[in-house]
């Protein structure tokens, strides 16, 4: 069923996806690839894999931009011009413009914890729902003709076979320098809704009223390269040096 | 947006035989023609023809009945709906004039309404998505309905020329649905043209007040699915000439054919080859301009996405 759910879903599992840790990596790109293919659904395929053209279905993928501020120019030079590395998956919003337009009822939300999935056995492969995705977070894997997205690893995350810390999506468990976290936001009390409300947690592309669940950290405000500079201490200068290497100082001097 | 080819026949197609089929349902041409009898075969295959291309471009075609299932929040799914609902009045016209050489009022309006109806839930899988700007104006189905209105009109009105009846009143009908579609279609342009972007390159990262974002890197080296669904570029380059060429092949030779027409029939020198040869030509250049138009439609219009891709 494409209508989405009448009410408030009691859980609501998404992201938190922290830009001032990223280090743009793209771990979690291949994991998610890595443990995707042999998942939910259909395997995620490539075309051409070998060739120089290759292309294929991801559910994750790294973009970089370039912020340059008022009066900023080239990154490192001048101004406060910085890289920031931009991993995004599907954001499992709570007015999914995806859902509602299937035709099928292959696409749908789950009622209980908000996931937005594929039903891979109903889907005709027609790309509307990519269509209506603002984010492009739909791919369409064109060796099964059907669209795939980010299943949040619900084949992972309820799995009671493996280790508890092992049960979160795999760009989650696989990222090592932390960037990613997943959570329940329907609950305050979670870290990713702490985190959110204490780095000021944004949505992407509020205005396209999608409501997505899953909430970016804004990268922290940087120093400039000039206001570090003068704390380094000059490799020439002596003065204040005591005991040995006062003593050292001036011999090397007399020499 | 990339311009599918099974897309931009499907909606010329359908739109043209939907036109078609709702001049006929108004009873304008002699059901005990033979050339009217062609007319509504026309119609039917032409728009049979257009739901079959449309499933072409399917991953799956053979599940393309579950289409027909979400109806509640789909315009896709109601476009299929009343796509087969119209089929029944439409096949039981075309029956009473092809078989009975008769015109049947209930089947003829209620065709003619349901066609309508069909073009409109179209137009508005294009105009329904926010992240496509351009599209997403009630202009879009407007659009839409009088093209659909004006080819139908002006094939009744070749029909008509044809089967040496005077046409006037169809002549007249395609004049004024030509020229009002040119008109809202410009006014469709304008307003793309016009448009502040929605979303920005700083919207979709929410980096904005940090300062401008530009994309540094792509995900990957080669094309996507998406940049190649949605980062259609390469019509811009010759945007403005296509626009014309459209205006001019889909509008104004049409629309002065059918004048020059009207003017001879109202002189009482109307009829013969050289009438049945002005509206052969009108109809082909108001074709090839709407495959022109639609093609401008989907690869004008920006994607939102493509503020992550630098496009």
């Amino acid at each position: 069923m494409t209508l989405l759910p009448a009410l408030p879903t009691p859980k609501k599992l998404g992201l938190v996806i922290d830009l001032d840790v990223c280090v743009g990596c793209h771990a979690c790109v291949v994991n998610c690839k890595e443990w995707n293919t042999g998942g939910y659904g259909s395997a995620l395929s490539d075309q051409a894999p070998y060739g120089a053209d290759v292309s294929g279905a991801w559910l994750n993928r790294v973009h970089t931009f370039e912020v340059v501020p008022e009066g900023g120019e080239i990154v490192g030079e001048a101004g406060e011009a910085r890289i920031v590395h931009f991993p995004k998956s599907c954001l499992h919003c709570e007015d999914a413009p995806c859902v509602t337009v299937c035709p099928t009822g292959a696409s749908y939300k789950r009622a209980e914890d908000g996931i937005v999935l594929v039903d891979e056995d109903m889907c005709i492969g027609c790309g509307l729902c990519a269509w209506a995705c603002p984010y492009g977070a739909r791919e369409m894997d064109l060796a099964a003709g059907v669209m795939k997205k980010c299943t949040l690893c619900i084949d992972r995350i309820y799995n009671e076979t493996m280790e508890e810390a092992d049960r979160q999506p795999a760009c989650v468990r696989t990222c090592p320098a932390n960037a990613r976290h997943f959570g329940d936001f329907s609950d305050p009390q979670s870290a990713v809704s702490i985190m959110t409300m204490e780095r000021g947690g944004m949505d992407l592309m509020p205005e396209q009223g999608t409501r997505p669940v899953n909430k970016y950290l804004p990268p922290r405000p940087r120093k400039s390269l000039a206001a570090g500079a003068p704390l380094m201490p000059l490799a020439e200068n002596t003065d204040g040096a005591k005991g040995f290497f006062a003593w050292l100082d001036g011999v090397l001097e007399r020499i | 947006m990339h311009p599918a080819p099974s897309i931009i026949v499907f909606t010329t197609l359908s739109g043209l035989g939907y036109g078609l089929a709702a001049i006929l349902g108004l009873g304008l041409l002699d059901p005990s023609l033979t050339l009217t009898k062609v007319a509504h075969v026309l119609a039917l295959l032409m728009i049979a023809i257009g739901l079959l291309s449309s499933t072409l471009h399917l991953g799956n075609p053979q599940r393309a009945w579950r289409a027909l299932s979400q109806w509640r929040s789909s315009w896709l799914s109601r476009e299929g709906v009343m796509a087969i609902l119209t089929f029944l009045p439409l096949l039981w016209s075309a029956w009473a004039s092809v078989i009975e050489s008769r015109y049947l009022v209930l089947p003829g309006l209620l065709g003619t309404v349901l066609a309508g109806v069909t073009v409109y839930c179209t137009a508005m899988i294009y105009a329904s998505l926010k992240s496509v700007q351009a599209w997403h104006t009630p202009l879009t189905p407007l659009c839409y309905l009088l093209f659909a209105a004006a080819g139908g009109s002006l094939l009744g009105a070749f029909f008509a020329m044809a089967g040496r009846n005077s046409g006037l009143f169809l002549l007249l009908l395609a004049l004024l649905f030509t020229i009002a579609a040119w008109v809202v279609k410009i006014a469709w342009r304008r307003n793309m043209d016009g448009l502040v972007p929605l979303s920005t390159p700083e919207t979709a990262t929410g980096l904005g007040n940090i300062g401008r974002v530009r994309l540094f890197e792509r995900p990957h080296m080669t094309e996507n699915y998406l940049t190649r669904e949605m980062g259609f570029r390469i019509a811009r380059k010759h945007a403005v000439k296509l626009r014309r060429l459209a205006l001019l092949l889909g509008g104004l030779l049409p629309a002065a054919l059918v004048f020059m027409l009207l003017v001879t029939t109202v002189a009482g020198a109307g009829g013969g080859l050289a009438a049945i040869l002005a509206m052969t030509l009108a109809v082909i250049s108001h074709i090839i301009g709407m495959l022109a138009e639609r093609w401008l439609f989907f690869a004008e219009a920006r994607h939102a996405v493509m503020n992550y891709y630098g496009g």
